[in-house]
């Protein structure tokens, strides 16, 4: 029996081959994420997996790096090869579009709409869609359209979804997601799907879930999660 | 064959099409599941040139022997040889043993060939069958050469986005007929994502009893909802 293989999935076949050996610590590319959102009635769930240093090193700050949160009930999470300096210099610098001086009167009146910060991303996307390789999911609540989901893609194209995944992890998921999804999910059902597809790429789920009342995050580390079927 | 004044270089132009200076490559998704007493495999159907579909109905369930097959994935050229190859030497070794070669046989050769010319092939292989000494097995040669047993195997193009469904949805111990459902599924939800996957699900059990081949058209594919 020469040939028996000991790996407990097939992602980790994969993962062996493509052998990571610490390059992540001077890396400046992608940390093979997976960002996924999810819209359902009453609101929206974001999570992101946590790949980002394979175990060696905590990461909780890594993932505010991921899903940053511009506005009180706007979510924003980048995935792609952008450096992590770069994203998260970028995505604060959008929170400050909705926190600046000049806003401040404007916002008074009324919290921003998602699509103004989907669209701001896009314009980002689409001026520097020759340099950038990266995407944004932006995900929240607003008082004129409820939840949603959009997707902003590598060339500065915009889509609002019911569902949507990205990051370079996010390959491995998609037959999985399509699999899962159905419209008009409760919240349940949402977490469900996002914290297993999470899981399903790996290590511990990072979630936000955003509804009228406001924003609330969750950790949920791997050991809490449904054990996958070992193929041992 | 195409206009003197095309530039081999100029590898977009919507004037001429692409198909003619590309190699035909089965970009593809197969599958293979072992179960209790066989194997179930599984392939879609489309052979593509660049943009094109060459073959929409093409059939990447390729007998070996009697009771192996093997599903292919990379380049078409490659891969046919390497399969014409291995037949022939596996049926001289099947008639020399005077009895059913083992599947794990019929692997290695598929394992010989790929690695030693490894730099000059494309060739993604699963190769499952029954054998009586240890029954249904499924044996892995990507590309490079490697080769290892697995319970469930995926491959090709379009392999990369069902590993998350593959893995949660895989148990021990399926019937025959869960994992016909489950390689359908696997390859459905493959073939709606991949662009070079597509076309029937071609569907292969084989046991102790034979081979019994089915194929599932496009309008009887499993569905999910779309987004």
């Amino acid at each position: 029996e020469g040939a028996t293989s000991t790996v407990k999935s097939l992602k980790e076949t994969k993962m062996n081959e493509m052998s990571v050996n610490g390059e992540w610590r001077s890396s400046k590319v992608s940390t093979e994420t997976t960002i996924i959102a999810v819209r359902y009635d009453g609101g929206v769930v974001i999570g992101s997996d946590s790949r980002a240093s394979m175990g060696e090193e905590y990461v909780s700050s890594r993932v505010i790096n991921k899903v940053i949160q511009v506005h009180d009930k706007i979510f924003c999470c980048m995935a792609g090869s952008l450096a992590d300096a770069q994203a998260s210099q970028m995505l604060s610098s959008i929170s400050s579009v909705f926190t600046g001086q000049h806003m401040s009167i404007y916002l008074q009146l009324e919290p921003p709409l998602v699509k103004s910060a989907a669209a701001i991303m896009r314009s980002f996307c689409y001026t520097h869609r020759d340099e950038l390789s990266a995407g944004f999911i932006v995900a929240g609540w607003d008082r004129k359209n409820g939840p949603q989901v959009f997707q902003v893609s590598l060339g500065g194209m915009i889509l609002e979804q019911a569902f949507t995944i990205g990051g370079s992890g996010s390959t491995f998921i998609y037959g999985y997601a399509d699999a899962k999804f159905k419209p008009g999910m409760t919240r349940e059902e949402s977490l469900s799907l996002a914290m297993d597809s999470d899981n399903v790429s790996g290590g511990v789920v990072h979630l936000a879930i955003v509804t009228e009342k406001g924003a609330e995050r969750q950790l949920i580390p791997g050991n809490k999660l449904p054990v996958l079927q070992s193929l041992a | 064959m195409f206009p003197a004044n095309v530039s081999t270089l100029n590898t977009y132009n919507d004037l001429y099409p692409d198909w003619t200076q590309r190699e035909v490559s089965t970009g593809t998704t197969i599958m293979a599941v072992e179960f209790e007493g066989g194997v179930v495999i599984g392939a879609d159907s489309r052979t593509t040139t660049g943009a094109y579909i060459a073959n929409r109905v093409t059939d990447k369930l390729t007998p070996i022997h009697e009771r192996i097959f093997c599903c292919r994935s990379g380049s078409a050229a490659d891969t046919q040889a390497i399969a014409d190859a291995v037949t022939y030497q596996l049926g001289f070794h099947s008639i020399e043993l005077d009895e059913a070669p083992l599947v794990q046989t019929a692997a290695s050769l598929f394992r010989e060939m790929c690695y030693r010319y490894r730099e000059e092939l494309m060739a993604g292989i699963i190769v499952a069958g029954w054998d009586p000494r240890r029954g249904g097995q499924v044996y892995t040669v990507p590309v490079g050469g490697m080769m290892t047993r697995q319970p469930v195997s995926v491959g090709g193009s379009g392999s990369s986005y069902i590993y998350g469904y593959v893995d949660s949805n895989y148990r021990a111990g399926m019937s025959k007929e869960e994992c016909l459902k489950f390689t359908a599924e696997a390859l459905a939800l493959a073939m709606e994502r991949d662009g070079s996957s597509g076309g029937v699900v071609r569907l292969a059990v084989i046991s102790e009893q034979g081979v019994e081949r089915q194929a599932i058209l496009g309008n009887q594919l499993p569905k999910f909802s779309t987004v």
